[in-house]
């Protein structure tokens, strides 16, 4: 008898065991907006391949998403050259991406190379390029290389955070990843099916292999209110990214599955048209170059109105150009602009604005009254706008809304330049000053308010210019910061921008997920995918 | 069936004095912001309540279907009297000119119109006032909606030129011009008639389409379109119920323009 129950103890003990070993951590489902463009990582240039590429690619180094630190993944260790010209990597031994082939500093070569391949004009390689000539990499031991550059890069490390390691040798190519998974599966439109990679290197604190997931299934669906639609009915497990309206939809349908992670990087901002060849009439041009003009602009709207209504609160007043979320690189010592319309009458009144039967005339007698063009279809964007028009009316000035489908806005604001204002968001994908080196500098294309200077138009974009240059040169973070500093108080007192707001990150998350850390950084909700899991016991073995 | 025509008739009457009294009877003005009651319910003081912006929706549908109920027939008239013009020219003289005409409208049939809208919209001027804008808009709906219905009137015409009445005229000595205005002209009439009616709540949804595209009236003017453009959305349809006033309006009026268009086109 007792020789029985022994059997029986036995097989019950293997039966659970077994049983709970062969619990994973379950599938992850929710949706991409679009089709990834390409599973290569070197030709990114679009967010759903982006997508794909955090949840597959292996990186040297990765910014996390959470503390916005700087960490070594596939690089045990790196250090940058004095000259900020070379950047040495220790690589992690005994690797090997999701085919079997084996991680070796030749990948790491071949990646560079791929990346800086001009024939290839890859936007990840942009990152890097900061004078002429080719990328050089040494191989000093199969686990070790440096790879130097023909001028020095601002923040070098930080700009790997991008560069997925590609394989040198294998036959799979760009499907052979080193990251938590690997794409099984892809029907353009449908669907695409990431397994879990069997050689990922990561194991969690207690020895046991991440990620925690099986699969992630990633449903190609561009319709917000359907994705919505299907995480309230349990059919998807998280969206990244919500808007405000549906947010609190979400929060009284499913009492704790909105996510508010706080401010983002993300700015909403209004820019005036000062192009001096753009076709608006001469007068309107001296209104938009003056600072004053655009001070009182600024000080005139209500901005936490804005935020309250148009973002259901989960959006906060904007100081500056740069988001108090970039929590280094932002100057502490400004503060937002006071909503102030009698204050901003004075401003208006400096430059010879006057206030006649409750509308604002210039000097010259004309009726200040101009156009904002904004995007078709995007509901904040027009409330915002709408919200302004009562505002602006209050300094007697008229302004007349004109929501245009994307392709024209875009035609008029870099091709025509015919507009007088417009309403725009910008995302900001990396902290600090590297991402605003293209909007800043008065040579550049993305200068929104007068682009593609050949000298600068004012002293105070010429002084912009020297800092910006400064900052990128530097290889001193404290000297750098200062410099930036600078640049955003310029900004700050020039208002080329019109900062309005910055909205909070907001997600819904399913609770049958576990370990899930949402941040104010891209991707809000997956960013630490490879210890997500849906099953409780796995996510705290 | 007269009480569903009488019933057609009241909705019409009704709709159309409480949009020309929209100044005197709406409680607030359109555009102003109550801020601090945005997406408020119906109350005494906002009786449909308050859309997303705090703006009162009663005050901005009378207005709204202001706009809607006096610009759509003008240009459901101007469309008439285009089709009008082309297809009887067409229809009577024949030959070359009904060739080309009808071509024309072949051509204007077969354009995207929608894009054509989108367009046009693009290409105008950045600097018009809301009432202008929304005024372009209807004209630029007429001035395409003319194809479909000079067709018809088209064929009406060149069936009035063959008819026993005309060769009669034409042989007492009646002049061509004589012929197409005093015989030809009138009998079109019903046919145009017709074509004004159909041409009202086609153009009235096309503008609801154009709102819900963001390109229709713009803001802070309301019109149907951009009534109707509130609805769009999942979260448009929680627990509000008053937000569907518009659409049970619009649903209301072109349904009584119907019935009045099928009450005309019975034999009596």
């Amino acid at each position: 008898m007792n020789y029985r129950a022994c059997l029986l103890f036995l097989f019950c003990f293997f039966f659970v065991t077994a049983l709970a070993s062969a619990q994973g951590g379950g599938q992850l489902h929710f949706c991409l907006r679009s089709d990834p463009k390409t599973f290569d990582p070197v030709l990114v240039d679009d967010d759903a391949s982006e997508r794909v590429r955090y949840m597959t690619g292996g990186f040297l180094l990765r910014l996390n998403r959470f503390t916005q630190q700087l960490e070594p993944e596939l690089a045990t260790s790196w250090k940058v050259s004095k000259d900020g010209r070379t950047i040495s990597f220790q690589l992690r031994e005994g690797l090997h991406f999701s085919d079997g082939t084996p991680f070796s500093a030749e990948d790491v070569a071949f990646t560079m190379h791929r990346l800086m391949d001009p024939s290839l004009h890859s936007a990840t390689g942009d990152a890097f390029r900061s004078g002429d000539g080719k990328v050089q990499t040494q191989i000093l031991a199969p686990n070790k290389i440096a790879v130097t550059f023909p001028a020095p890069v601002a923040s070098l490390d930080q700009k790997f955070d991008q560069v997925a390691i590609m394989s040198a040798t294998s036959p799979k190519k760009e499907m052979a990843v080193l990251g938590p998974f690997y794409v099984a599966d892809y029907k353009a439109g449908s669907y695409l099916e990431l397994n879990r990679n069997p050689n990922y290197w990561k194991h969690d604190e207690h020895g046991r292999q991440l990620p925690y997931l099986d699969s992630v299934r990633l449903d190609i669906q561009s319709n917000r209110d359907t994705e919505m639609l299907r995480f309230l009915r349990g059919e998807i497990d998280l969206v990244d990214n919500v808007d405000a309206e549906y947010y609190n939809r979400v929060q009284t349908e499913q009492a704790g599955s909105g996510h508010d992670a706080g401010v983002t990087l993300d700015p909403e901002q209004v820019w005036f048209n000062q192009t001096p060849n753009s076709p608006i009439p001469a007068y309107k041009r001296g209104w938009f170059r003056s600072a004053n003009f655009r001070l009182a602009v600024w000080q005139a709207i209500n901005r936490d109105d804005i935020a309250r209504i148009v973002y259901r609160g989960r959006a906060q007043s904007a100081v500056g150009m740069l988001s108090p979320a970039d929590k280094f690189w932002f100057n502490t010592k400004l503060a937002t602009h006071p909503y102030d319309p009698q204050g901003a009458l004075k401003l208006l009144a400096q430059d010879g604005f006057h206030l006649q039967n409750g509308q604002l005339l210039d000097r010259e007698g004309h009726v200040v009254e101009f156009s904002l063009v904004t995007g078709a279809g995007n509901k904040a964007r027009e409330r915002m706008a709408t919200m302004m028009q009562q505002d602006l009316s209050q300094i007697g000035i008229k302004l007349n809304v004109v929501p245009l489908d994307f392709p024209s806005l875009i035609e008029r604001i870099t091709h025509t330049y015919d507009y007088e204002s417009c309403l725009l968001g910008l995302t900001n994908m990396t902290l600090g000053p590297d991402a605003q080196m293209n909007v800043w500098l008065s040579s550049a294309e993305n200068h929104q308010w007068n682009p593609s200077q050949k000298q600068p138009d004012t002293p105070w974009e010429a002084e912009i210019d020297r800092l910006m240059r400064t900052q990128a040169s530097s290889l001193d973070p404290r000297k750098r910061k200062e410099a930036f500093d600078r640049v955003q108080q310029i900004a700050w007192e020039q208002a080329p921008f019109i900062y309005l707001v910055n909205r909070h990150a907001l997600s819904a998350i399913s609770p049958k997920l576990h370990n899930v850390q949402p941040a104010v950084l891209q991707p809000y909700v997956y960013w630490n995918l490879d210890r997500i899991s849906k099953n409780a016991e796995v996510a705290s073995r | 069936m007269i009480w569903i025509r009488n019933a057609a008739i009241g909705i019409l009457v009704v709709t159309f004095a409480a949009c020309l009294l929209a100044g005197t009877v709406a409680p607030a003005s359109y555009a102003k912001q109550f801020r601090e009651e945005p997406d408020a319910a119906p109350s005494h003081q906002h009786w449909l309540g308050t859309d997303d912006l705090g703006r009162d929706r009663f005050s901005r549908l009378l207005q709204g279907t202001r706009i809607s109920l006096l610009l759509a027939p003008a240009a459901a008239f101007l469309t008439a009297v285009l089709a009008g013009l082309i297809g009887g020219i067409a229809g009577y003289w024949g030959g070359w000119t009904e060739r080309v005409l009808m071509a024309a409208a072949d051509l204007v049939l077969s354009l995207p119109w929608l894009f054509l809208l989108l367009t046009a919209r693009a290409l105008m001027p950045l600097n018009v006032s809301p009432m202008n804008s929304v005024a372009i808009t209807f004209l630029i709906l007429g001035c395409l909606g003319w194809a479909a219905a000079a067709r018809v009137v088209c064929a009406g015409a060149k069936s009035l030129r063959e008819s026993d009445f005309s060769l009669q005229a034409r042989a007492l000595g009646c002049g061509e011009a004589r012929l197409l205005l005093r015989h030809v002209a009138p009998n079109l009439r019903p046919m145009l008639m017709t074509q004004f009616w159909i041409s009202i709540p086609v153009f009235i949804l096309a503008e609801a389409n154009l709102g819900i595209l963001g390109l229709g009236v713009v803001e802070p003017l309301p019109s149907w379109g951009s009534l109707l453009k509130e609805l769009s959305g999942l979260t448009a349809i929680s627990g509000q119920p008053w937000v569907f006033v518009p659409l049970l309006l619009l649903v209301a009026v072109v349904t009584s323009f119907q019935v009045l268009l099928v009450d005309q086109e019975l034999p009596s």
